[in-house]
């Protein structure tokens, strides 16, 4: 249970008092312990507004400049701290923008509340100006959803969704309140839900299946641990590296789960899946047991399923009871919350060691190294390469900086380069794939951790999807890092064009602005870098920096990401070149 | 063998509210299958609905649905059974002329002998009901056509499992928590 802030303290359970639905939202908000949310007012959702600014010296809402920003600048909160991040929006349009924020959410698991204005309730189903369907619209990519049409509902509504959002397998909740409610006053009282009586958050973990679990990883030769994002949403960084370090089992990651257990970790072997490492992804079909935890078999981990560790026992130690054996079918499944679940299969477990096995990593490594890392890092070429960016900013910022990356081959760069010593730092859209995260994503993990060092790592495509969010940055005084990769191309598109449709670039290529001027346009300190030998200094000079920085980096047009999977191959066949 | 496809039906017990039906029937579009019949009714419990979902598919399929549906947080409890775990229905409504009442001497032993019966008669129709299993409903479909039919309808299948679901024992084992 999460301790109370006197602030939340001051807005539970205290005696009824009759006030509007509007206040009553942004009580319930104090009563959770909010003290920032995202979002863009508008004709629906004013009333709330209205109380937001009376409140404003107790929560501090975010004007982005898109609703979509909002929602990922909520996820990128959440992601970094743990705690529900909160979007705003009015109806119509509003909820629709963020409708891209919440089905990224919902893939990812991310806890988030959004509040969306909805016209009043007479008018629903009129086609009024401004009404949408959200509740309909949003039900498919919400854990849960619900429409408010009576003030009195607002409490126990707000509380079950805060509560449903985080608990279990975290998740978006969107709450519809119609304009009416918001206006009508009520006998306010604010309780914070304990249970839902048709919802269990954590299933019950059979004790038997610790046992089994136990005894085919200490038969095992050749273990392997997988583990995914599960680890970092029970915090079980701590009982993950125990089991490691006690079994001796190489450990593997998947790009939702980077950065529980340093990089420089001598068990920490690298990343599974499409852009993976080398060495997990082939000997993913060499090993004798797989020990998945808190990851859920993603097509892009898995590659092709039926040859996908047939060789193996699996056991997967998961908190949805739908992900075991949804795509990969187990042997043990060992239901329950991470931590506790390892906590519990700790002492069952045999110290050991599999250094013959583990070496076998090792020399995949030194091959993967030679034809790709080494190029990737330390190149000889003219051209810069994204893998140099990332070791420059690995050095300025020690590996300790949160990387905020987008999608596509900068964002696979930054997962397989980036220096993860710090649990938490990689916040990145995995399963949803959405271009324009990471800027608005930026801005919520920033505000969550201001002490932390924020870079934001993207490609010159993504970014301008919401580079508008610069504003956002501005008007804020944010101190985000944001990095362009610019190669000039929709670089993953353009890399499987070349690789899987004989170079026919089509809608690939880009003519793209001055980003240096327009970063310097909403007054963000702003540098360009093509050549090496100005890069160091320049990532230095950006670490170095109090405010935000903007830095562009032109990047080698055609480079590629590799190793690769490609799409319908088995794991094992990953290409190196 | 558990990929091999046959009928099952669903009961899933759930909380009653708005849009859990779309919530449900989501998971099936999604997926592209084809959900044969959909009843959702009151349950033995107060507050408490319940879904009866007849879908062709095989057990490996249908394992990974339950799961789907019941990780959404307003169900309760979701099962699946096969024909022989339940005792089944479905109901069906015949709008006959009722001339042919009275002219075809055959129809008067059809719905004798089918255990059908007559709802309503009036001058212009009467209306037939039958409710029984899907291929008694289809003999009668099928003997009666040759007549003539104004209007037919057919209800979802409804079923109660053999086996005690134990839905009230979940539900005060939260209460009691």
């Amino acid at each position: 249970m999460d301790t109370l802030t006197a602030t939340q303290k001051q807005y539970l359970e205290q005696p009824k008092e009759r006030i509007s639905g509007s206040e009553a939202i942004v009580r319930c908000l104090l009563a959770e312990g909010v003290d920032v949310l995202y979002g863009y007012p508008g004709g629906a959702i004013m009333p709330v507004y209205d109380e937001l600014y009376k409140y404003e010296d107790k929560i501090n809402h975010v004007l982005t400049r898109h609703e979509q920003c909002a929602a990922h600048a909520a996820q990128g909160y959440a992601r970094i701290s743990g705690k529900v991040g909160v979007a705003m929006a009015t109806s119509g349009p509003g909820a629709t923008n963020l409708v891209t924020g919440i089905a990224d959410a919902q893939i990812d698991s991310t806890p988030i509340v959004c509040i969306t204005g909805q016209v009043p309730s007479h008018l629903l189903g009129s086609d009024a100006f401004q009404e949408t369907d959200i509740v309909g619209i949003s039900t498919p990519v919400t854990k849960w959803n619900h429409q408010v049409t009576k003030a009195s509902q607002i409490p126990e509504i707000i509380a079950r969704a805060f509560y449903i959002a985080k608990s279990g397998r975290p998740g978006p909740v969107l709450i519809d309140i119609t304009k009416d409610a918001q206006f009508e006053e009520f006998d306010f009282q604010y309780k914070k839900c304990t249970g839902v009586r048709s919802y269990v958050p954590v299933p019950k973990t059979d004790p038997s299946s610790i046992s089994a679990a136990a005894a085919l990883i200490n038969s095992a030769k050749k273990p392997l641990i997988i583990w995914g994002q599960g680890i970092i949403l029970s915090k079980a960084e701590t009982e993950l590296k125990a089991l490691v370090e006690k079994a001796g089992i190489p450990a593997a990651w998947t790009i939702m789960g980077a950065s529980a257990l340093p990089t420089s970790h001598p068990l920490n072997i690298g990343m599974v899946g499409m852009h993976g490492n080398y060495a997990p992804n082939v000997l993913t079909n060499d090993c004798d047991v797989l020990i998945a935890i808190g990851m859920r078999f993603d097509d892009r981990v898995t590659g092709k399923l039926d040859e996908y560790a047939t060789q193996a026992k699996i056991v997967h130690l998961e908190i949805d009871p739908a992900e075991v054996d949804k795509n990969i079918k187990t042997d043990v499944a060992v239901l329950g919350d991470a931590k506790q679940s390892l906590l519990e299969l700790l002492p069952q477990v045999n110290d050991n060691s599999h250094n013959e096995w583990l070496q076998k990593f090792k020399d995949l490594y030194e091959i993967e190294y030679e034809k790709v890392i080494k190029n990737d890092l330390h190149p000889t070429k003219a051209g810069l390469t994204m893998g140099e960016v990332l070791k420059e900013i690995n050095i300025q910022t020690k590996g300790e900086a949160a990387i905020v990356s987008d999608v596509g081959q900068h964002q696979m760069i930054a997962c397989r380069y980036a220096d993860f010593n710090i649990t938490k730092s990689n916040i990145t859209s995995g399963g949803l794939g959405t271009m324009g995260f990471a800027l608005p994503a930026a801005i919520g993990a920033k505000m969550a951790a201001p002490d932390r060092e924020v870079v934001a790592v993207i490609g010159d495509g993504g970014y301008q999807m919401t580079i508008q969010e610069l504003g956002t940055i501005f008007q804020n005084k944010l101190p985000v890092k944001i990095v362009v990769l610019n190669n000039e191309f929709l670089g993953m598109v353009r890399q499987w064009q070349q690789l899987f449709f004989e170079k026919r670039y089509a809608s690939t290529e880009m003519v793209n602005p001055n980003f240096v001027a327009i970063a310097k346009g909403y007054y963000i300190e702003a540098k360009k870098v093509t050549k090496r030998e100005d890069l160091a200094a320049t990532v230095k000079e950006m670490i170095d920096s109090d405010g935000p920085y903007f830095l562009e980096v032109c990047v080698e047009k055609e480079g590629n990401v590799f190793p690769m999977v490609p799409s319908g191959a088995s794991v094992s066949d990953i290409r190196l070149e | 063998m558990a990929t091999e496809k046959k009928l099952y039906t669903v009961s899933v017990y759930t909380e009653n509210n708005i849009g859990l039906l779309n919530r449900i029937s989501a998971i099936f579009q999604r997926r592209h299958i084809n959900i044969e019949s959909l009843n959702i009714s009151v349950s033995e419990i107060e507050g408490v609905s319940r879904f009866t979902i007849l879908i062709h598919m095989s057990e490996d399929q249908i394992k990974k649905i339950l799961g789907q549906i019941e990780k959404q947080v307003e169900v309760i409890k979701a099962y699946y059974h096969t024909d022989d775990d339940t005792i089944y229905q479905e109901s069906c409504l015949f709008k006959i002329k009722s001339d042919l009442l009275f002219e075809e001497r055959q129809i008067q032993n059809i719905i004798k002998e089918s255990n059908a019966h007559i709802v309503t008669v009036n001058k212009e129709f009467f209306v037939l009901e039958k409710s029984g299993r899907r291929a008694e409903l289809e003999t009668l479909h099928k003997a009666l056509s040759v007549f003539g039919i104004m209007q037919f309808v057919r209800s979802a299948r409804i079923a109660v499992t053999k086996d005690e679901l134990k839905i009230t024992e979940m539900l005060n084992a939260f209460k009691n928590q």
